[in-house]
């Protein structure tokens, strides 16, 4: 059977001309399938220039792989069309990060939910149609009464965020990607919108991709996390293993510079080689080589990705700040070494454990592994 | 016992709207000592930025410092006139912006900028002397000296908000505000940009007021908290305190939101909305949502006391221990505390 919705071999170029060699590679490589059954929460966490967001673009279709494909239900995304289509809309729905710019000012907040029930007539009759909307929106903990009627600027960023899942619980889709959608949320209300996707997770079956730079609220909320760096994924598996015991140097750096809410764990101890301590921030660039010429960026870059086995990049992303780096690294890009049954890092550190493809990647998500034992 | 470097007492702003006076930062008093890291930490609205801008004097219209002292040290920032404001900013209080590296020009290099701050309040700065405190201040913070000859689309974030922070401590001020200084960064960046700024800080033997909603910035950085609601300070204690042991409900509630990376599942939100600050509930502004509201608390202001020796809070809930233990004369303001 084939995923709900799937990444294989993506790639994604950014810049780069017809003079200009040097790209920016936002995604290098990267394969992962979201099954709908069992519903499963899954953390995308990166910081900027990871790639997460261009993760997020293209699985949904808003932007296509340099090179690779974006499979749904083992169609490619980009050849989707009439009925397929809008299947698609309607299973997969986004939630972005920023509340406050996806409303139309002019409009009552009602509009965002009564659009899509027009739209894919999911409702027989204006009963029909107020019932659907209340429910919604008391899924999310908001009360209709309160909300529907008013203009988004009369809404705090809180309502309105939750308007937004309202928006996408009403659709019934099976799978909700999330980018960042509490990261311009205050804190006494960031528990609850978090909750409010947890609850779609478990009371209706939806699946979850939670992508964001907060390592906190992933270990909170999902069941597995693929931790992003430059372009490319530095470890992935169950939550508990990766966040609790860290074994990709990255990783470790970012859960040690966390700032904990308590006083009495200081900020551990972080080792960062002074000569890298500014090297920071920004996605990967590659001078992209070979029998370039005046071909277009992308298809220039997807040659030589296929050049160099499907990786753009020409080592690992993280070497010039790990304490640990070896001439290795700097050589060809690690693959994934499964340290655990549920865990794999793309690290040489770990060059004794099995290695592997990058396609193999659910085969350390608790989902797919439980899935088997079944 | 040591005395308070920076004493805000009874502090008002409001932002006139044609529907009234939006009363942002509504009574705030708090003292600052010398070498000591104060953080002061709300939610959107709750009037922390307002405060850090007041206390520049850089409140622009429709905002308006209605009332209330800045003293700093011994001279009271609210009379001063406008030139004299002028020359006590950086020299003595300076001030680390929200989103400050976008602050910086972008066709001036590092250095010229370094230099146009000093001269800014020193005409006769030799060209050598400005030199070599450029070099210094970077040093400080952390850059290698060519990042002087740098523009600033050049640097990363990170190196810019450092060049921020060498901006800011160039003329050694008494008292450092640093208003959401990382909020754009990585945490990885961040937590090196806050170590710099901590180091700058005790070398100086400045103090840091640090403005922010991260709980968890709060409690790596700062040595005593105050909590904002709705324009108000509910709570100010040694941090350690105030997260081993919250006194008002709604620095209770508000600990319990975080998540944490020790133990899953133990977050939940807090019911209700802050209110309108056009429209503030009487009596105590948290009383809709808290869950230990009594009668009086929708009556009567509850006013910042000290319930427990240094730990500050305004809460009817406390009434009684404040009275056994201070008598009339603890309210008066919630600032002149030892720091454990």
């Amino acid at each position: 059977m084939s995923a709900l919705l799937e990444a294989r071999e993506a790639t994604k170029v950014f810049g780069g001309g017809l003079f200009d060699k040097r790209v920016t590679v936002a995604l290098d490589d990267f394969s992962f399938a979201i099954e709908s059954a069992p519903p499963r929460v899954t953390a995308i966490v990166g910081e900027s220039g990871s790639g997460k967001t261009t993760l997020a673009r293209l699985l949904l279709g808003l932007i296509t792989p340099t090179s690779g494909q974006i499979l749904y239900e083992g169609h490619d995304l980009q050849k989707l069309a009439g009925h397929d289509r809008r299947t698609f809309l309607r299973d997969v729905q986004m939630i972005f990060q920023d509340p406050y710019e996806v409303y139309n000012p002019f409009y009552r907040v009602d509009h965002v939910l009564e659009t899509p029930i027009t739209e894919f007539k999911l409702a027989a009759s204006p009963a029909a149609r107020r019932a659907l909307i209340n429910e919604s929106l008391r899924a999310v903990g908001l009360r209709p009464e309160e909300t529907l009627g008013r203009y988004p600027h009369q809404l705090s960023g809180g309502q309105r965020q939750r308007i937004m899942v309202a928006r996408a619980v009403l659709m019934r889709p099976r799978l909700i990607i999330a980018d960042e959608p509490v990261s311009m949320v205050d804190a006494s209300l960031r528990a609850t919108i978090l909750d409010s996707l947890r609850q779609l997770n478990q009371q209706y079956g939806m699946s979850i991709v939670y992508i964001t730079h907060d390592l906190t609220t992933a270990f909170q909320i999902s069941d597995d996390i693929i931790v992003l760096y430059r372009g490319a994924v530095a470890e992935a598996g169950e939550v508990d293993l990766v966040v609790r015991h860290p074994r990709h140097p990255y990783t470790q750096l970012l859960i040690k510079s966390v700032p904990e809410p308590n006083p009495e764990h200081a900020w551990g101890s972080v080792e960062i080689r002074p000569e890298a301590a500014d090297l920071e921030d920004g996605a990967a660039q590659v001078e992209v080589s070979g029998p370039v010429g005046l071909l277009p960026t992308g298809v220039a870059a997807s040659v030589a990705a296929k050049a160099h086995g499907g990786h753009l990049l020409t080592g690992c992303t993280f070497a010039d700040r790990c304490p640990y780096v070896m001439p290795m690294c700097h050589e060809s890009p690690p693959p994934l070494f499964r340290i655990d049954p549920g865990r794999a890092a793309t690290c040489f550190l770990y060059r004794d454990r099995p290695a592997l493809a990058s396609e193999e990647l659910n085969q350390v998500m608790a989902a797919e592994r439980g899935a088997t034992a079944r | 016992m040591a005395v308070d470097i920076l004493q805000v007492e009874d502090l008002r702003v409001w932002y006139q709207t044609p529907r009234g006076p939006v009363k942002a930062v509504d009574g705030v008093s708090f003292g600052v000592l010398p070498d000591e890291r104060l953080g002061l930490v709300g939610e959107s609205g709750s009037g922390k930025s307002t405060i850090a801008l007041a206390l520049m004097r850089l409140i622009r219209p429709p905002g308006t410092i209605k009332g209330g002292r800045v003293r700093l040290d011994g001279v009271d920032l609210l009379e001063v006139s406008e030139e004299h404001m002028r020359r006590l900013r950086l020299a003595t209080i300076a001030l680390v912006a929200q989103g400050a590296m976008n602050s910086l020009n972008p066709v001036v290099r590092v250095r010229e900028q370094i230099v146009d701050a000093m001269r800014d309040h020193d005409e006769r700065l030799s060209k050598q002397a400005a030199s070599a405190r450029v070099a210094s201040l970077l040093d400080q913070v952390g850059l290698r000296a060519e990042v002087a000859e740098r523009f600033p689309h050049e640097l990363s974030g990170g190196m810019k908000q450092r060049v921020c922070i060498a901006i800011a401590i160039c003329l050694r001020p008494k008292v450092i505000l640093a208003d959401e200084p990382t909020s754009a960064l990585d945490v990885v960046v961040q937590r090196q940009v806050m170590e710099t700024l901590r180091r700058v800080q005790e070398q100086l033997g400045a103090s840091v007021v640090l403005v922010g909603h991260d709980m968890g910035l709060m409690a790596q950085f700062v040595h005593r908290l105050g909590v904002m609601y709705a324009g108000r300070l509910v709570e100010v204690s040694p941090v350690r305190d105030i997260f081993s042991e919250p006194l008002h409900p709604y620095t209770q509630l508000l600990i319990a939101s975080l998540p944490s990376l020790e133990e899953k599942g133990k977050f939940q939100g807090i019911a209700g909305l802050p209110p309108s600050l056009l429209d503030r509930p009487t009596g105590c502004s948290f009383h809709p949502r808290c869950p230990f509201a009594m009668p009086r608390c929708s009556v009567e202001d509850p006013r910042l006391q000290e319930a427990r020796p240094g730990r500050w809070v305004a809460c009817h809930l406390y009434d009684a221990a404040t009275t056994e233990a201070n008598g009339a004369k603890a309210a008066s303001t919630g600032a002149n505390i030892e720091v454990a």
